[in-house]
């Protein structure tokens, strides 16, 4: 699934980003397969997205996050 | 390959501390220099023991090696300077070290001697990280320190160890072939995980006051708010140290008037030259204020969220979050606004927020809109303590706002760029004030706007005081004469020629000469028309006041009706009427294209909206 999917406070792990204009920003500020990263609140109008990676918060577009493949790890609070 | 170390570069990513740890460490001995030709701009500083100096260059904060905006072109242009930084000065944030090391990881590709220092282990602390920093300095092979830039823990024990040998790190950063993202996160990885460990996660206040500064409702308010207190600061505080700085300059050229002989010169001094420092030294204290502000919201993490929250709405009109900053800074003066949109990646959305920064009302038109409103418009009270001239005032506000964002969305249909935005931006956690680099930032944005303005602004005035005080001989002859009025000057002529081009929009001549002469700054308005009007003292609005209402046509009626005074604002409100900022444009965009459709772009908006006030209210 992608990024933009995740409903907030879920935990997803990144799988792949493909390929864009932004993809080598997105892997310099840490969005790098394996990274653990955290839906934590969206703009007023749902878009920008921030989400907590590894240590800090990263703020994108819905359209980068779409970009963004990853695994969700609990689907238990993903309903 | 060991070296002493001699000129230092402190490098690292945004918000790490690097500003606090580069005014910690040369005490505040820094200076700007500009790189001829550029507009880049290196911050130098000396860090002296005893004797010994070491010459300490900052950059600003940087992801990576690969520069994505023009800020960053400039942190990474040192490393092919000739001759390059012998060491490199690496600061982390330690309660973020993964993403902070990625950089670093880069760098040590390229064989410079580089030490590292550890910021912020108070938060690091917070969050629980526990860094080994003996078994890091073991893994890397250079040496490493734990600091507190904010406090100064830890600094002495770092500039000591400047003035000692550093090594090159021997820490192989992914792999011999393979120096992708990936695999240098990989190595970051492994290197953490030997050096580093988490005990308990501790929330951090940050989600809670986000909570507020990024809901859908009170997001906004709040941000309003703050606006609010913001303008009415700067209106309020301003005033004094303004008032001290007309009567300083006034008694200055009182004094000049009884000790300098008679004679040109003197009349170049006092209405040339001190006239025109006068001019820029002026507005200093609003535009301080105002940047004193603006870094304060920019340094504790709160303008980040507001890029955040308004992203979505400027992007419909052509910009992005990221042109908040410029935009606001607009209001204080469009040459450092201008400046600050360096930070902005996509070439559209900074060409864009450069086009449009100009219409947001800065602080030069306000002694325009002072007196015209004064004019014009009666005190009467209209919602409580809110009179009508006040509400003229913030209408002006809105205007110009309002034509900045129109102007955006026209923009943004005709320059045609492939490279899709982003934004894609750290939120950084919530700190208190570091109010040495509030006030370092402050200092420096003040300086820059007379260093860039002041130039262009004292030039200017001492050109317009020639053309309104000589004029052409009567007999035709080509010699110049010293104008007995300001009609028979050069600026008066110019007047009366483009008087039949202004008529329209409800100008005569007079207004003429000072359209002209606003071409050093808007404000100059008031000046000239003082002179036009042979008010003694620039600074006395009432007489001023009275003796332009009075002023009648050959009609009989006023010169200056309500329908004059109207259009005059909104002259002033769209014109292209400052000549620095014309230069600042030049020297960002590298080409003469832009500033030239901006000057004609702006004019042209600027003698609609007078022609439609006029022709609606006469």
């Amino acid at each position: 699934m992608r990024l933009t999917e995740l409903t907030i406070g879920s935990i997803a792990r990144i799988t792949s980003i493909e390929e864009s204009p932004y993809k080598e920003k997105l892997q310099e500020m840490g969005c790098i397969p394996g990274v653990l990263v955290k839906p934590i609140m969206k703009a007023p109008f749902g878009d920008p997205i921030a989400f907590e990676l590894e240590e800090y918060t990263l703020s994108m577009r819905k359209n980068e996050a779409h970009s963004v493949q990853v695994n969700l790890l609990n689907p238990l609070f993903n309903s | 390959m060991e070296n002493k170390p001699s000129k230092i570069v402190l490098v690292g990513n945004p918000n790490c501390g690097k500003s606090s740890l580069f005014n910690n460490l040369t005490k505040l001995k820094q200076k700007i220099t500009n790189v001829p030709g550029t507009t880049i701009e290196n911050k130098v500083g000396t860090v002296s023991k005893g004797k010994q100096k070491i010459e300490l260059i900052d950059t600003p904060g940087t992801y990576s090696f690969n520069p994505k905006s023009l800020d960053e072109k400039e942190a990474i242009r040192i490393f092919f300077e000739d001759p390059p930084p012998n060491t490199i000065l690496y600061i982390a944030d330690a309660s973020n070290l993964k993403r902070n090391l990625f950089y670093f990881s880069q760098l040590a590709q390229h064989g410079i001697p580089m030490i590292l220092a550890l910021n912020m282990i108070d938060i690091a602390d917070f969050k629980g990280f526990e860094i080994d920093v003996e078994r890091l300095e073991k893994e890397l092979g250079i040496r490493v320190f734990k600091i507190n830039a904010r406090t100064g823990e830890g600094v002495n024990t770092l500039k000591k160890a400047l003035f000692e040998d550093q090594f090159v790190p021997h820490y192989p950063f992914g792999s011999e072939n393979d120096h992708t993202h990936e695999s240098h996160y990989d190595s970051i990885g492994k290197l953490l995980n030997k050096t580093t460990k988490i005990k308990t996660k501790r929330e951090l206040i940050t989600g809670k006051i986000d909570a507020f500064a990024t809901h859908p409702i009170l997001g906004y308010l709040i941000f309003l708010l703050v606006l609010l207190f913001i303008f009415q600061s700067v209106f309020t505080l301003a005033s004094y140290p303004m008032d001290w700085i007309e009567n300083g300059f006034g008694m200055l050229s009182e004094y000049l008037a009884n000790v300098l002989p008679d004679g040109w010169v003197k009349k170049l001094i006092i209405h040339g030259l001190v006239a025109g420092i006068a001019g820029v030294v002026v507005f200093v204290p609003q535009i301080a204020i105002l940047f004193f502000f603006m870094s304060l919201l920019e340094d504790t993490g709160y303008m980040a969220r507001v890029s955040f929250i308004m992203d979505k709405m400027l992007r419909g009109l052509g910009l992005s979050g990221k042109s908040v900053v410029p935009l606001l800074s607009g209001a204080a003066c469009a040459i450092p606004a201008i400046m600050s949109t360096r930070n902005i990646e996509n070439w559209k959305d900074r060409l864009i927020t450069i086009m449009v920064t100009p219409l947001m009302s800065c602080s030069a038109r306000l002694p325009v809109y002072t007196l015209l409103i004064s004019m014009a418009i009666p005190n009467t009270p209209v919602i409580g303590f809110i009179s009508l001239q006040a509400l003229v005032m913030l209408s002006m506000y809105v205007l110009g706002t309002v034509a900045a964002l129109v102007a955006a969305v026209i923009f943004k249909w005709f320059i045609k760029y492939n490279i899709p935005s982003y934004f894609i931006m750290e939120l950084p956690v919530y700190h208190s004030p570091r109010w040495g680099n509030i006030w370092v930032n402050c200092w420096q944005k003040s300086r820059s706007f007379v260093t860039e303005a002041g130039k262009i602004i004292l030039i200017i005035s001492v050109v317009l005081w020639f053309l309104a005080s000589y004029g052409p001989k009567t007999d035709q002859s080509l010699s110049i004469q010293e104008s007995p009025s300001l009609e028979q000057s050069y600026a008066g002529h110019f007047g009366k020629a483009i008087e039949p081009s202004i008529a329209p929009i409800g100008f005569d001549w007079k207004i003429g000469i000072a359209l002209i002469t606003s071409f050093a700054a808007r404000e100059v308005f008031v000046g000239t028309m003082s002179t036009i009007y042979s008010v003694g003292d620039e600074e006395d609005f009432d007489q001023l006041r009275e003796k332009m209402k009075k002023d009648r046509n050959q009609n009989g009626e006023p010169v200056y009706s309500l329908a004059v005074i109207l259009s005059l604002m909104v002259f002033y409100a769209f014109a292209m009427q400052c000549m620095s900022t014309l230069a600042v444009v030049y020297k960002e965009t590298r080409s003469w294209k832009w500033p030239t459709i901006q000057f004609v772009y702006m004019t042209v908006l600027a003698y609609f909206g007078s022609w439609v006030i006029f022709s609606v209210f006469s």
